[in-house]
């Protein structure tokens, strides 16, 4: 089987049931999606598969054949990230991180359907994505800040609507 | 964990028909073989070693998937998304929103949902009360030969046969009301779906009320009175506890959800 993996092709050997987590994780090397509960109720594996956010942990790989995968590592490199990477910093909205890259890829593709920063609609989105730190209200802020195409001064926290205290950034 | 999945894994004849007849073939009498819809039951009852298949019918590439219409009939394919049901009219619509959440609805099947085993601690086919009241039909396969029979009849027999497509007549009214959830679940904790059909009968189920999909025939005998409906429709279920709702709570709440649904249909005449 074959995967374009963030633009690389790779050859894949796994059998076509292993889940397409495992074989990105364990045979690819790439580690941006995480293995939460690998039984669909976390969301901390999702990647997008050819543009639609699936959870990868239950993604036969037989059934992505010939498919295009981004993970996190394809969103933006640190020295180049992208508009929602820079909103999750700026917005304070990853504590432990664990949950990130799934929250990033699943509001991305909703950016990328023409989602606005309508809150409803944010955690619809997001409805399958845990955050054990709790901190959804930052990553609510954040994905609508990059839905209306914010731009983000990384060296300041942003003061959020549930903003109580200043929170780290430049004086 | 993963990569002794891939060595177990390694251990499983793979089939992936390219067709219906390849399906059906490969499908045999089902001896042995576990089919994979979308994947989302069967992969991680693989990764936790709880299922070990020596044979797995992957049905992703088989053709399976569309729904048409032909006149007043819908035919839904067996590995149709979920998430394609969710702009259709009620029951079948809201009833396919209420569905985990997008990722999910969007992988997981209309087969794989109405076949699926009971969970660990849960039940699943949250969409068999919605089919019932449609009173939809299966089609299905197992030891060559292809048959259609009333959901009712085919869900007890669903372990052991290929289920192909769904159909169902559209009625005048549908309706659905589901026990309210703050967040997504692993599957519906109690729901009720109600059909006006073509001819004026009214038909109602319920998910989530013990066991699979439930025909509620009690309070559809008592469906001119929403109030009375809703009490006469616990005769016809055997609650469970769960870790969502108890036996006591779904006692409570499945009257409201019959009286809702009714009232429903009824403003919809």
């Amino acid at each position: 089987m074959n995967l374009t993996v963030n633009g690389v092709a790779h050859e894949v050997e796994s059998s076509p049931l292993t889940p397409l987590l495992d074989v990105l994780r364990e045979e690819l090397g790439i580690t941006g999606p995480k293995a939460g509960c690998h039984q669909g109720g976390c969301g901390a594996c999702t990647v997008l598969v050819d543009g639609e956010p699936r959870r990868s942990c239950l993604m036969p790989v037989g059934y992505v054949d010939s498919g295009a995968i981004t993970t996190v590592e394809g969103l933006g490199p640190p020295e180049d990230l992208s508009p929602i990477q820079q909103a999750f910093i700026h917005h304070y909205a990853a504590q432990c991180g664990f949950c990130t890259s799934g929250m990033l890829l699943a509001g991305q593709a909703y950016i990328d359907r023409g989602g606005t920063d309508d809150d409803g609609a944010i955690q619809s989105a997001l409805g399958g994505h845990v955050c054990r730190c709790t901190g959804y209200s930052k990553i609510v802020d954040a994905v609508a800040a990059a839905a209306r195409g914010d731009s983000f001064d990384l060296t300041e926290t942003a003061v959020g609507k549930h903003t109580t205290m200043a929170t780290g950034g430049a004086e | 964990m993963a990569t002794a999945s891939v060595a177990m894994n390694a251990a499983t004849e793979i089939l992936m028909p390219g067709s219906e007849g390849e399906a059906i073939a490969a499908f045999g009498d089902g001896a042995d073989v576990v089919v994979v819809g979308g994947g989302t039951i069967v992969v991680p009852e693989m990764t936790y070693r709880r299922l070990r298949p020596t044979r797995a019918l992957m049905l992703g590439r088989a053709g399976l998937e569309g729904i048409s219409r032909d006149g007043s009939r819908t035919t839904i394919g067996a590995t149709t998304p979920v998430q394609a049901l969710t702009e259709l009219a009620a029951p079948l619509g809201p009833c396919a929103s209420n569905i985990a959440d997008l990722e999910i609805r969007a992988q997981a099947t209309v087969g794989g949902n109405i076949c699926a085993g009971a969970g660990n601690e849960a039940p699943r086919g949250d969409l068999q009360g919605a089919f019932l009241a449609l009173g939809a039909t299966v089609r299905s396969a197992g030891g060559g030969d292809v048959a259609e029979e009333a959901l009712e009849e085919f869900l007890p027999k669903r372990r052991e046969r290929l289920m192909l497509d769904v159909s169902f007549d559209e009625p005048s009214a549908g309706a659905f009301a589901a026990l309210d959830r703050p967040h997504t679940h692993d599957y519906t904790a109690l729901a009720v779906s109600g059909v006006r059909a073509a001819d004026g009968t009214i038909r109602l189920a319920a998910t989530g009320a013990g066991g699979w999909g439930t025909r509620l025939p009690s309070a559809e005998a008592a469906a001119s009175d929403p109030e009375a409906a809703g009490q006469a429709a616990l005769a016809d279920v055997t609650p469970h506890d769960d870790a969502i709702a108890s036996a006591w709570y779904r006692t409570k709440v499945l009257p409201v959800l019959v009286r809702r649904v009714l009232t429903e249909l009824k403003e919809s005449a």
